[in-house]
Protein backbone atom coordinates (compact mmCIF):
# COMPACT_ATOMS: atom_id res chain seq x y z
CA UNK A 1 0.00 0.00 0.00
CA UNK A 2 1.12 3.68 -0.86
CA UNK A 3 1.10 5.47 2.78
CA UNK A 4 1.88 8.99 2.83
CA UNK A 5 4.26 10.55 4.92
CA UNK A 6 2.67 12.19 8.11
CA UNK A 7 5.85 13.74 9.21
CA UNK A 8 6.72 17.30 9.23
CA UNK A 9 9.79 17.38 6.69
CA UNK A 10 8.47 15.95 2.83
CA UNK A 11 10.82 12.96 2.75
CA UNK A 12 13.31 14.00 -0.22
CA UNK A 13 14.40 16.64 1.44
CA UNK A 14 13.40 20.63 1.71
CA UNK A 15 10.83 21.94 -0.73
CA UNK A 16 12.49 23.52 -3.49
CA UNK A 17 12.02 27.36 -4.59
CA UNK A 18 9.42 28.35 -6.31
CA UNK A 19 9.41 28.56 -10.14
CA UNK A 20 9.55 31.77 -12.22
CA UNK A 21 6.72 32.26 -14.25
CA UNK A 22 8.64 31.52 -17.05
CA UNK A 23 10.70 28.32 -16.16
CA UNK A 24 7.25 26.96 -15.18
CA UNK A 25 5.48 27.76 -18.59
CA UNK A 26 8.65 26.12 -20.38
CA UNK A 27 8.54 22.90 -18.23
CA UNK A 28 4.59 22.50 -19.01
CA UNK A 29 5.71 23.25 -22.26
CA UNK A 30 8.28 20.30 -22.33
CA UNK A 31 5.97 18.13 -21.02
CA UNK A 32 3.51 19.00 -23.47
CA UNK A 33 6.04 18.43 -26.34
CA UNK A 34 7.03 14.91 -25.05
CA UNK A 35 3.16 13.94 -24.56
CA UNK A 36 2.65 15.01 -27.89
CA UNK A 37 5.77 13.25 -29.44
CA UNK A 38 4.65 9.86 -27.67
CA UNK A 39 0.75 10.43 -28.75
CA UNK A 40 2.10 11.53 -32.26
CA UNK A 41 4.49 8.52 -33.07
CA UNK A 42 1.38 6.21 -32.14
CA UNK A 43 -0.87 8.66 -34.48
CA UNK A 44 2.07 7.62 -37.12
CA UNK A 45 2.00 4.08 -36.76
CA UNK A 46 -1.50 3.59 -36.33
CA UNK A 47 -1.90 5.48 -39.79
CA UNK A 48 -4.33 8.45 -39.07
CA UNK A 49 -1.28 10.79 -40.49
CA UNK A 50 -1.27 8.45 -43.47
CA UNK A 51 -4.55 8.50 -45.06
CA UNK A 52 -3.49 6.78 -48.29
CA UNK A 53 -2.51 3.78 -46.26
CA UNK A 54 -3.98 0.87 -47.82
CA UNK A 55 -5.45 -0.83 -44.30
CA UNK A 56 -7.51 -4.32 -43.29
CA UNK A 57 -10.44 -1.51 -42.91
CA UNK A 58 -10.03 -0.22 -46.46
CA UNK A 59 -9.66 -3.66 -48.27
CA UNK A 60 -12.77 -4.77 -46.29
CA UNK A 61 -14.45 -1.38 -47.09
CA UNK A 62 -14.70 -1.54 -50.66
CA UNK A 63 -16.16 -5.01 -50.86
CA UNK A 64 -18.99 -3.78 -49.15
CA UNK A 65 -19.36 -0.41 -51.27
CA UNK A 66 -19.06 -2.50 -54.21
CA UNK A 67 -21.37 -5.83 -53.20
CA UNK A 68 -23.69 -4.12 -50.16
CA UNK A 69 -23.43 -4.92 -46.53
CA UNK A 70 -24.84 -7.79 -45.84
CA UNK A 71 -24.95 -8.37 -41.89
CA UNK A 72 -23.25 -11.84 -40.29
CA UNK A 73 -22.06 -12.96 -44.00
CA UNK A 74 -18.22 -13.08 -45.12
CA UNK A 75 -17.73 -9.72 -47.12
CA UNK A 76 -16.24 -12.21 -49.87
CA UNK A 77 -16.72 -15.52 -50.92
CA UNK A 78 -20.42 -14.82 -49.41
CA UNK A 79 -22.04 -17.17 -50.70
CA UNK A 80 -20.83 -21.20 -49.87
CA UNK A 81 -22.01 -24.50 -48.83
CA UNK A 82 -19.56 -26.35 -45.38
CA UNK A 83 -17.95 -29.91 -46.53
CA UNK A 84 -17.10 -32.28 -43.77
CA UNK A 85 -14.71 -35.16 -44.74
CA UNK A 86 -10.49 -35.97 -44.00
CA UNK A 87 -7.79 -36.00 -45.88
CA UNK A 88 -5.47 -39.12 -46.49
CA UNK A 89 -2.17 -38.37 -46.63
CA UNK A 90 0.07 -40.70 -49.20
CA UNK A 91 3.51 -39.94 -47.37
CA UNK A 92 4.82 -38.01 -50.63
CA UNK A 93 4.72 -34.60 -48.79
CA UNK A 94 6.54 -36.00 -45.84
CA UNK A 95 10.34 -35.61 -47.20
CA UNK A 96 10.00 -32.10 -47.83
CA UNK A 97 7.48 -31.14 -44.94
CA UNK A 98 7.14 -31.96 -40.90
CA UNK A 99 4.03 -31.04 -40.93
CA UNK A 100 1.85 -33.76 -39.21
CA UNK A 101 -1.05 -33.45 -42.22
CA UNK A 102 1.61 -35.12 -44.30
CA UNK A 103 2.92 -38.17 -41.61
CA UNK A 104 -0.53 -38.78 -40.42
CA UNK A 105 -2.64 -41.68 -42.33
CA UNK A 106 -5.62 -39.42 -41.71
CA UNK A 107 -6.77 -35.53 -40.58
CA UNK A 108 -10.25 -34.25 -40.39
CA UNK A 109 -11.27 -31.49 -42.52
CA UNK A 110 -14.29 -28.92 -42.43
CA UNK A 111 -14.28 -27.41 -45.82
CA UNK A 112 -16.82 -24.66 -47.67
CA UNK A 113 -17.31 -23.96 -51.51
CA UNK A 114 -17.95 -20.64 -52.40
CA UNK A 115 -18.60 -18.28 -55.11
CA UNK A 116 -15.97 -15.37 -55.35
CA UNK A 117 -18.59 -12.42 -54.53
CA UNK A 118 -19.30 -9.91 -51.65
CA UNK A 119 -22.88 -11.01 -52.31
CA UNK A 120 -24.56 -13.59 -50.28
CA UNK A 121 -27.26 -14.35 -52.83
CA UNK A 122 -25.26 -14.05 -56.14
CA UNK A 123 -26.21 -16.75 -59.04
CA UNK A 124 -24.21 -19.78 -59.23
CA UNK A 125 -23.76 -18.67 -63.07
CA UNK A 126 -22.53 -14.89 -62.31
CA UNK A 127 -19.14 -16.22 -61.72
CA UNK A 128 -16.70 -18.22 -63.78
CA UNK A 129 -14.92 -18.88 -60.52
CA UNK A 130 -15.67 -21.52 -57.31
CA UNK A 131 -13.47 -21.41 -54.34
CA UNK A 132 -12.68 -24.10 -51.98
CA UNK A 133 -11.15 -23.24 -48.14
CA UNK A 134 -10.04 -25.93 -45.87
CA UNK A 135 -9.33 -26.24 -42.48
CA UNK A 136 -7.22 -29.43 -41.43
CA UNK A 137 -6.82 -29.83 -37.73
CA UNK A 138 -3.88 -32.00 -37.29
CA UNK A 139 -3.42 -34.85 -33.96
CA UNK A 140 -1.08 -32.09 -32.10
CA UNK A 141 -4.04 -29.19 -32.57
CA UNK A 142 -1.76 -27.32 -34.99
CA UNK A 143 -3.84 -26.18 -38.18
CA UNK A 144 -3.52 -25.59 -41.84
CA UNK A 145 -6.27 -23.50 -43.45
CA UNK A 146 -6.18 -23.05 -46.86
CA UNK A 147 -8.51 -20.97 -49.59
CA UNK A 148 -7.90 -21.53 -52.96
CA UNK A 149 -9.53 -20.78 -56.34
CA UNK A 150 -10.34 -22.19 -59.40
CA UNK A 151 -8.30 -19.82 -61.30
CA UNK A 152 -4.53 -20.98 -61.50
CA UNK A 153 -3.28 -17.15 -60.92
CA UNK A 154 -4.51 -14.01 -59.55
CA UNK A 155 -5.49 -11.32 -61.62
CA UNK A 156 -2.64 -9.28 -60.14
CA UNK A 157 0.33 -9.52 -57.72
CA UNK A 158 0.15 -7.08 -54.80
CA UNK A 159 -2.66 -5.71 -52.35
CA UNK A 160 -2.83 -2.23 -53.56
CA UNK A 161 -3.32 -3.59 -57.33
CA UNK A 162 -6.28 -5.67 -56.38
CA UNK A 163 -7.52 -2.63 -54.04
CA UNK A 164 -7.26 -0.46 -57.17
CA UNK A 165 -9.19 -3.31 -59.49
CA UNK A 166 -12.49 -2.98 -56.37
CA UNK A 167 -12.54 0.48 -56.76
CA UNK A 168 -12.62 0.27 -60.41
CA UNK A 169 -15.73 -1.69 -59.85
CA UNK A 170 -17.27 0.18 -57.03
CA UNK A 171 -20.78 2.00 -57.98
CA UNK A 172 -20.52 5.52 -59.54
CA UNK A 173 -22.10 7.52 -57.20
CA UNK A 174 -23.97 9.45 -59.80
CA UNK A 175 -25.80 6.75 -61.67
CA UNK A 176 -24.83 4.02 -58.88
CA UNK A 177 -23.53 1.70 -61.41
CA UNK A 178 -19.70 1.07 -62.55
CA UNK A 179 -18.59 3.08 -64.78
CA UNK A 180 -17.69 0.64 -67.25
CA UNK A 181 -14.80 1.71 -68.98
CA UNK A 182 -12.90 1.72 -65.62
CA UNK A 183 -12.40 -2.17 -65.58
CA UNK A 184 -10.53 -1.95 -69.17
CA UNK A 185 -8.54 1.00 -68.29
CA UNK A 186 -7.31 -0.70 -64.89
CA UNK A 187 -6.03 -3.87 -66.81
CA UNK A 188 -4.63 -1.97 -69.78
CA UNK A 189 -2.50 -0.16 -67.03
CA UNK A 190 -1.76 -4.00 -65.38
CA UNK A 191 0.32 -5.96 -68.11
CA UNK A 192 0.96 -8.41 -64.65
CA UNK A 193 -2.60 -9.61 -65.50
CA UNK A 194 -2.42 -10.83 -69.07
CA UNK A 195 -2.00 -14.46 -67.50
CA UNK A 196 -5.52 -14.33 -65.51
CA UNK A 197 -7.31 -12.49 -68.79
CA UNK A 198 -6.03 -15.52 -71.11
CA UNK A 199 -7.51 -17.90 -68.64
CA UNK A 200 -10.79 -16.51 -67.85
CA UNK A 201 -11.53 -15.50 -71.77
CA UNK A 202 -12.08 -19.95 -71.34
CA UNK A 203 -13.27 -20.47 -68.13
CA UNK A 204 -17.11 -20.62 -67.65
CA UNK A 205 -19.23 -21.35 -64.81
CA UNK A 206 -19.11 -24.52 -64.10
CA UNK A 207 -22.31 -26.80 -63.05
CA UNK A 208 -20.78 -28.15 -60.34
CA UNK A 209 -18.17 -27.52 -57.56
CA UNK A 210 -16.98 -31.13 -57.51
CA UNK A 211 -15.39 -30.50 -61.18
CA UNK A 212 -13.32 -27.70 -60.81
CA UNK A 213 -9.50 -27.83 -59.72
CA UNK A 214 -8.74 -25.80 -56.65
CA UNK A 215 -5.51 -23.98 -56.84
CA UNK A 216 -3.98 -22.71 -53.55
CA UNK A 217 -2.41 -19.13 -56.28
CA UNK A 218 -0.52 -17.75 -53.56
CA UNK A 219 3.11 -19.71 -52.91
CA UNK A 220 4.65 -21.44 -49.62
CA UNK A 221 7.27 -22.84 -48.43
CA UNK A 222 7.34 -26.80 -47.46
CA UNK A 223 9.90 -27.27 -44.65
CA UNK A 224 11.50 -30.49 -43.86
CA UNK A 225 13.27 -31.60 -40.78
CA UNK A 226 16.29 -30.48 -41.15
CA UNK A 227 15.22 -26.76 -42.05
CA UNK A 228 15.47 -26.66 -45.70
CA UNK A 229 12.59 -24.77 -47.40
CA UNK A 230 11.15 -25.43 -50.85
CA UNK A 231 8.78 -23.58 -52.43
CA UNK A 232 6.20 -24.94 -53.54
CA UNK A 233 1.95 -23.82 -54.83
CA UNK A 234 -0.79 -26.57 -54.43
CA UNK A 235 -3.79 -28.07 -55.91
CA UNK A 236 -7.32 -30.00 -55.43
CA UNK A 237 -7.76 -31.78 -58.51
CA UNK A 238 -11.09 -33.77 -58.71
CA UNK A 239 -10.07 -37.99 -58.43
CA UNK A 240 -13.18 -38.55 -61.08
CA UNK A 241 -13.70 -36.20 -63.70
CA UNK A 242 -17.32 -37.18 -64.48
CA UNK A 243 -18.99 -33.91 -66.11
CA UNK A 244 -15.88 -31.81 -66.29
CA UNK A 245 -16.49 -29.26 -68.15
CA UNK A 246 -20.13 -29.17 -68.16
CA UNK A 247 -21.88 -25.39 -68.38
CA UNK A 248 -23.61 -24.28 -65.49
CA UNK A 249 -27.53 -23.30 -66.20
CA UNK A 250 -28.80 -20.34 -65.75
CA UNK A 251 -29.41 -19.13 -62.54
CA UNK A 252 -29.74 -19.29 -59.25
CA UNK A 253 -28.70 -22.06 -57.03
CA UNK A 254 -27.54 -24.92 -58.17
CA UNK A 255 -23.91 -25.58 -57.03
CA UNK A 256 -25.37 -26.96 -53.65
CA UNK A 257 -27.73 -28.64 -54.97
CA UNK A 258 -25.75 -30.54 -57.40
CA UNK A 259 -23.67 -31.40 -54.34
CA UNK A 260 -26.01 -32.97 -52.11
CA UNK A 261 -27.10 -35.05 -54.81
CA UNK A 262 -23.26 -36.13 -55.62
CA UNK A 263 -22.83 -37.12 -51.95
CA UNK A 264 -25.93 -38.98 -51.40
CA UNK A 265 -24.38 -41.63 -53.89
CA UNK A 266 -20.69 -41.48 -51.87
CA UNK A 267 -17.72 -39.31 -50.95
CA UNK A 268 -16.11 -37.16 -53.21
CA UNK A 269 -12.12 -37.58 -53.61
CA UNK A 270 -9.89 -34.55 -54.67
CA UNK A 271 -6.28 -34.67 -55.14
CA UNK A 272 -3.56 -32.85 -53.64
CA UNK A 273 -1.19 -32.23 -55.54
CA UNK A 274 2.17 -30.04 -54.73
CA UNK A 275 3.79 -28.16 -57.52
CA UNK A 276 7.74 -27.64 -56.25
CA UNK A 277 9.54 -24.26 -57.45
CA UNK A 278 12.59 -24.24 -59.52
CA UNK A 279 14.69 -21.84 -57.87
CA UNK A 280 13.91 -19.48 -61.10
CA UNK A 281 10.22 -19.18 -60.38
CA UNK A 282 8.06 -16.23 -59.30
CA UNK A 283 7.68 -16.94 -55.04
CA UNK A 284 6.20 -13.56 -54.67
CA UNK A 285 4.22 -13.01 -57.52
CA UNK A 286 0.49 -14.81 -57.65
CA UNK A 287 0.01 -13.15 -60.73
CA UNK A 288 2.47 -15.22 -62.69
CA UNK A 289 2.27 -19.02 -64.08
CA UNK A 290 4.82 -21.73 -63.09
CA UNK A 291 6.22 -23.12 -66.02
CA UNK A 292 3.71 -26.44 -66.78
CA UNK A 293 7.02 -29.16 -66.09
CA UNK A 294 7.31 -28.45 -62.86
CA UNK A 295 7.85 -31.67 -60.47
CA UNK A 296 4.36 -32.50 -59.03
CA UNK A 297 3.78 -34.60 -55.33
CA UNK A 298 0.64 -36.39 -55.51
CA UNK A 299 0.45 -35.40 -51.47
CA UNK A 300 -2.81 -37.86 -50.54
CA UNK A 301 -6.06 -37.62 -51.20
CA UNK A 302 -9.13 -35.17 -49.86
CA UNK A 303 -11.93 -37.16 -49.05
CA UNK A 304 -15.24 -35.12 -48.81
CA UNK A 305 -18.02 -37.02 -46.87
CA UNK A 306 -21.16 -34.44 -46.33
CA UNK A 307 -22.33 -30.68 -46.39
CA UNK A 308 -23.97 -28.71 -43.71
CA UNK A 309 -25.56 -25.14 -44.86
CA UNK A 310 -23.41 -22.57 -44.53
CA UNK A 311 -25.48 -20.64 -41.44
CA UNK A 312 -25.55 -23.36 -39.01
CA UNK A 313 -22.69 -25.36 -40.30
CA UNK A 314 -19.09 -26.05 -38.35
CA UNK A 315 -17.28 -23.85 -41.72
CA UNK A 316 -19.56 -20.65 -40.12
CA UNK A 317 -17.08 -19.60 -37.59
CA UNK A 318 -14.03 -20.51 -39.07
CA UNK A 319 -11.99 -17.85 -40.99
CA UNK A 320 -10.08 -19.34 -43.84
CA UNK A 321 -6.78 -17.48 -43.04
CA UNK A 322 -4.20 -18.92 -45.53
CA UNK A 323 -1.51 -18.12 -43.03
CA UNK A 324 -3.41 -20.23 -40.31
CA UNK A 325 -0.11 -23.06 -40.89
CA UNK A 326 1.42 -25.85 -38.78
CA UNK A 327 4.70 -26.24 -38.46
CA UNK A 328 6.25 -27.64 -41.77
CA UNK A 329 4.18 -25.05 -44.17
CA UNK A 330 5.44 -21.46 -44.06
CA UNK A 331 3.89 -18.84 -46.28
CA UNK A 332 6.13 -17.07 -48.75
CA UNK A 333 6.75 -13.24 -49.03
CA UNK A 334 4.23 -13.03 -51.43
CA UNK A 335 2.41 -9.45 -50.36
CA UNK A 336 -1.09 -10.70 -51.32
CA UNK A 337 -0.75 -13.17 -48.66
CA UNK A 338 -0.50 -10.55 -45.72
CA UNK A 339 -2.97 -8.89 -47.03
CA UNK A 340 -5.27 -11.68 -47.11
CA UNK A 341 -4.56 -12.58 -43.58
CA UNK A 342 -4.99 -8.97 -42.53
CA UNK A 343 -8.37 -8.47 -44.43
CA UNK A 344 -9.68 -11.56 -43.59
CA UNK A 345 -9.56 -10.57 -39.83
CA UNK A 346 -10.89 -7.15 -40.39
CA UNK A 347 -14.03 -9.25 -42.38
CA UNK A 348 -14.17 -12.23 -39.29
CA UNK A 349 -14.19 -9.38 -36.76
CA UNK A 350 -17.24 -7.28 -38.67
CA UNK A 351 -19.03 -10.68 -39.35
CA UNK A 352 -18.78 -12.41 -35.83
CA UNK A 353 -20.01 -8.78 -34.63
CA UNK A 354 -23.29 -9.85 -36.28
CA UNK A 355 -24.37 -13.25 -36.06
CA UNK A 356 -27.59 -12.69 -34.25
CA UNK A 357 -28.66 -10.53 -37.81
CA UNK A 358 -27.91 -13.77 -39.73
CA UNK A 359 -31.24 -15.29 -41.65
CA UNK A 360 -31.11 -18.42 -39.49
CA UNK A 361 -30.35 -17.17 -36.42
CA UNK A 362 -32.94 -15.26 -36.81
CA UNK A 363 -35.68 -18.15 -38.36
CA UNK A 364 -34.71 -19.88 -35.07
CA UNK A 365 -35.18 -16.78 -32.74
CA UNK A 366 -38.71 -17.29 -33.85
CA UNK A 367 -41.31 -19.57 -31.36
CA UNK B 1 8.67 0.38 13.04
CA UNK B 2 11.58 1.33 10.26
CA UNK B 3 11.79 4.50 8.59
CA UNK B 4 9.61 4.95 4.73
CA UNK B 5 11.87 3.49 2.24
CA UNK B 6 12.34 6.78 -0.29
CA UNK B 7 12.77 4.75 -3.64
CA UNK B 8 11.76 1.29 -4.93
CA UNK B 9 13.51 -1.96 -4.23
CA UNK B 10 16.25 -2.82 -6.98
CA UNK B 11 13.87 -5.41 -8.51
CA UNK B 12 10.55 -3.15 -8.77
CA UNK B 13 12.74 -0.48 -10.93
CA UNK B 14 13.84 -3.63 -13.17
CA UNK B 15 10.63 -4.51 -13.57
CA UNK B 16 8.92 -0.89 -13.73
CA UNK B 17 11.44 0.00 -16.78
CA UNK B 18 11.73 -3.68 -18.50
CA UNK B 19 7.96 -3.96 -18.66
CA UNK B 20 7.81 0.57 -19.68
CA UNK B 21 9.72 -0.84 -23.05
CA UNK B 22 7.94 -4.10 -23.57
CA UNK B 23 4.00 -2.24 -23.08
CA UNK B 24 4.75 0.74 -25.29
CA UNK B 25 6.94 -1.56 -28.07
CA UNK B 26 3.09 -3.88 -27.62
CA UNK B 27 1.25 -0.85 -28.26
CA UNK B 28 3.01 0.07 -30.86
CA UNK B 29 3.42 -3.20 -32.55
CA UNK B 30 -0.51 -3.66 -31.98
CA UNK B 31 -1.54 0.07 -33.67
CA UNK B 32 0.92 -0.89 -36.71
CA UNK B 33 -0.58 -4.41 -37.12
CA UNK B 34 -4.69 -3.89 -37.27
CA UNK B 35 -3.54 -0.83 -39.82
CA UNK B 36 -1.50 -2.73 -41.76
CA UNK B 37 -1.81 -5.20 -45.01
CA UNK B 38 1.91 -5.75 -45.58
CA UNK B 39 4.30 -7.92 -44.78
CA UNK B 40 4.57 -5.62 -41.31
CA UNK B 41 0.99 -6.86 -40.25
CA UNK B 42 2.54 -10.27 -40.26
CA UNK B 43 5.50 -10.12 -38.59
CA UNK B 44 4.38 -7.38 -36.52
CA UNK B 45 1.58 -10.27 -35.06
CA UNK B 46 4.86 -12.91 -34.68
CA UNK B 47 6.36 -10.60 -31.81
CA UNK B 48 2.44 -9.69 -30.55
CA UNK B 49 1.74 -12.96 -29.17
CA UNK B 50 4.86 -14.13 -27.50
CA UNK B 51 5.26 -10.41 -26.16
CA UNK B 52 2.05 -10.43 -24.91
CA UNK B 53 2.26 -13.77 -22.77
CA UNK B 54 5.99 -12.50 -21.56
CA UNK B 55 4.42 -9.13 -20.23
CA UNK B 56 1.74 -11.46 -18.80
CA UNK B 57 4.30 -13.41 -17.04
CA UNK B 58 6.43 -10.71 -15.94
CA UNK B 59 3.13 -8.84 -14.22
CA UNK B 60 2.30 -11.28 -12.33
CA UNK B 61 5.54 -11.14 -10.66
CA UNK B 62 5.77 -7.18 -10.30
CA UNK B 63 2.55 -8.10 -8.68
CA UNK B 64 3.97 -10.29 -6.03
CA UNK B 65 7.31 -8.20 -6.29
CA UNK B 66 4.64 -5.17 -5.25
CA UNK B 67 2.93 -7.15 -2.18
CA UNK B 68 5.97 -8.10 -0.59
CA UNK B 69 8.07 -4.86 -0.62
CA UNK B 70 7.60 -1.21 0.87
CA UNK B 71 6.90 1.25 -1.63
CA UNK B 72 7.92 4.69 -0.87
CA UNK B 73 4.93 7.65 0.35
CA UNK B 74 3.54 9.54 -1.99
CA UNK B 75 4.60 13.59 -0.79
CA UNK B 76 2.90 14.63 2.14
CA UNK B 77 1.76 17.56 0.99
CA UNK B 78 0.43 16.22 -2.48
CA UNK B 79 -3.21 17.32 -2.91
CA UNK B 80 -5.84 14.91 -2.30
CA UNK B 81 -7.10 14.43 -5.66
CA UNK B 82 -3.50 13.96 -6.91
CA UNK B 83 -3.16 11.03 -4.52
CA UNK B 84 -5.96 9.63 -5.35
CA UNK B 85 -5.19 9.72 -9.28
CA UNK B 86 -1.86 8.48 -8.63
CA UNK B 87 -3.51 5.35 -6.54
CA UNK B 88 -6.35 4.88 -8.98
CA UNK B 89 -4.41 5.14 -12.20
CA UNK B 90 -1.84 2.21 -10.78
CA UNK B 91 -4.20 -0.25 -10.48
CA UNK B 92 -5.72 0.75 -14.01
CA UNK B 93 -2.04 0.00 -14.99
CA UNK B 94 -1.75 -3.52 -13.01
CA UNK B 95 -4.83 -4.28 -14.21
CA UNK B 96 -4.63 -3.66 -18.27
CA UNK B 97 -1.38 -5.27 -17.83
CA UNK B 98 -2.93 -8.07 -16.67
CA UNK B 99 -6.55 -8.43 -18.42
CA UNK B 100 -5.12 -7.22 -22.05
CA UNK B 101 -2.71 -10.31 -22.41
CA UNK B 102 -5.70 -12.80 -21.02
CA UNK B 103 -8.16 -11.22 -23.80
CA UNK B 104 -5.63 -11.64 -26.53
CA UNK B 105 -4.82 -15.29 -25.40
CA UNK B 106 -9.07 -16.28 -24.89
CA UNK B 107 -9.99 -14.25 -28.40
CA UNK B 108 -7.92 -16.65 -30.39
CA UNK B 109 -9.58 -19.20 -28.50
CA UNK B 110 -12.36 -18.22 -29.14
CA UNK B 111 -12.19 -17.90 -32.68
CA UNK B 112 -10.85 -21.86 -33.11
CA UNK B 113 -7.28 -20.92 -33.78
CA UNK B 114 -4.89 -22.50 -32.16
CA UNK B 115 -3.00 -20.19 -29.80
CA UNK B 116 0.18 -20.24 -31.54
CA UNK B 117 3.57 -18.59 -29.91
CA UNK B 118 6.25 -18.85 -32.88
CA UNK B 119 5.81 -22.07 -35.34
CA UNK B 120 5.59 -25.12 -33.02
CA UNK B 121 4.72 -23.65 -29.75
CA UNK B 122 1.06 -24.06 -28.84
CA UNK B 123 -0.69 -22.70 -25.51
CA UNK B 124 -3.89 -24.39 -24.63
CA UNK B 125 -7.49 -22.74 -25.34
CA UNK B 126 -8.77 -20.93 -22.52
CA UNK B 127 -12.86 -20.34 -23.83
CA UNK B 128 -14.33 -22.26 -25.98
CA UNK B 129 -14.44 -21.81 -29.68
CA UNK B 130 -17.29 -19.40 -30.29
CA UNK B 131 -18.09 -16.75 -32.81
CA UNK B 132 -20.06 -14.46 -30.69
CA UNK B 133 -17.37 -14.22 -27.89
CA UNK B 134 -14.58 -14.06 -30.19
CA UNK B 135 -16.18 -10.78 -31.51
CA UNK B 136 -16.40 -9.36 -27.46
CA UNK B 137 -13.25 -10.31 -26.81
CA UNK B 138 -11.50 -8.60 -29.74
CA UNK B 139 -13.14 -5.31 -29.28
CA UNK B 140 -12.67 -5.45 -25.65
CA UNK B 141 -9.12 -6.23 -26.48
CA UNK B 142 -8.27 -3.28 -28.97
CA UNK B 143 -10.63 -0.83 -26.71
CA UNK B 144 -8.76 -1.49 -23.75
CA UNK B 145 -5.47 -1.35 -25.62
CA UNK B 146 -6.33 2.43 -26.07
CA UNK B 147 -7.37 2.75 -23.08
CA UNK B 148 -4.16 1.58 -21.67
CA UNK B 149 -2.13 4.07 -24.16
CA UNK B 150 -4.00 6.99 -22.42
CA UNK B 151 -3.37 5.47 -18.92
CA UNK B 152 0.34 5.43 -20.16
CA UNK B 153 0.50 9.26 -21.18
CA UNK B 154 -1.48 10.32 -18.38
CA UNK B 155 1.54 8.46 -16.02
CA UNK B 156 3.96 10.33 -18.68
CA UNK B 157 2.79 13.25 -18.22
CA UNK B 158 2.34 12.90 -14.28
CA UNK B 159 5.95 11.96 -13.66
CA UNK B 160 7.21 14.61 -15.46
CA UNK B 161 5.05 16.49 -13.44
CA UNK B 162 6.59 15.36 -10.19
CA UNK B 163 9.85 15.76 -11.87
CA UNK B 164 9.87 19.11 -13.53
CA UNK B 165 7.46 20.92 -11.96
CA UNK B 166 6.98 19.71 -8.27
CA UNK B 167 10.49 18.75 -8.39
CA UNK B 168 9.73 15.92 -5.08
CA UNK B 169 11.18 12.92 -4.93
CA UNK B 170 8.38 10.69 -6.63
CA UNK B 171 10.33 10.55 -10.19
CA UNK B 172 13.61 10.06 -8.42
CA UNK B 173 12.45 6.85 -6.56
CA UNK B 174 11.97 5.18 -9.54
CA UNK B 175 15.24 6.06 -11.38
CA UNK B 176 17.85 5.01 -8.47
CA UNK B 177 18.36 3.42 -5.64
CA UNK B 178 19.27 6.18 -3.19
CA UNK B 179 18.84 10.32 -2.79
CA UNK B 180 20.91 12.06 -4.91
CA UNK B 181 24.08 13.33 -2.85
Amino acid sequence: MVVRSSSDTPPGGPRRPPLSTASLMLRLGGIAVVVAAVAGAFAYVHGNLDPQRLTPKALVDVLEKNNGVHPGFRRNHGKGVCVIGHFESSGEARAFSTAQVFNEAQTPVVGRFALPSGNPYAPDSSVPIRSLALRFTQANGQQWRTGMNSMPVFPVGTPEAFYQLQQAQSPDPATGKPDPTKVPAFFAAHPEAVPFLTWIKTAKPSASYATETYNSVNAFYLVDGNGNKQAVRWSMAPVARDAAGATAPEGGDFLEKDLVQRLASGPLRFQLNITLANPEDPVNDASKNWPAERKVLNAGTLVLEKTQPQLSGECRDINYDPLVLPAGIQGSDDPLLAARSAGYADSYLRRTSEVSQLPAAKQEARP
Amino acid sequence: MSAQPTHFVLLARLLHWLMAVMIIAMLFIGAGMVTSVSERHEWLIHLHKPLGIAILALVIVRLLVRWSTRQPPLPADLPDWQALAAKASHWLLYGLMLVLPLLGWAMISASGEPVMLGTALQLPSIVPADAQLFALLRKAHGYLAYLLFLTVLVHLAAALFHGWIRRDEVLDSMLRGRDRS
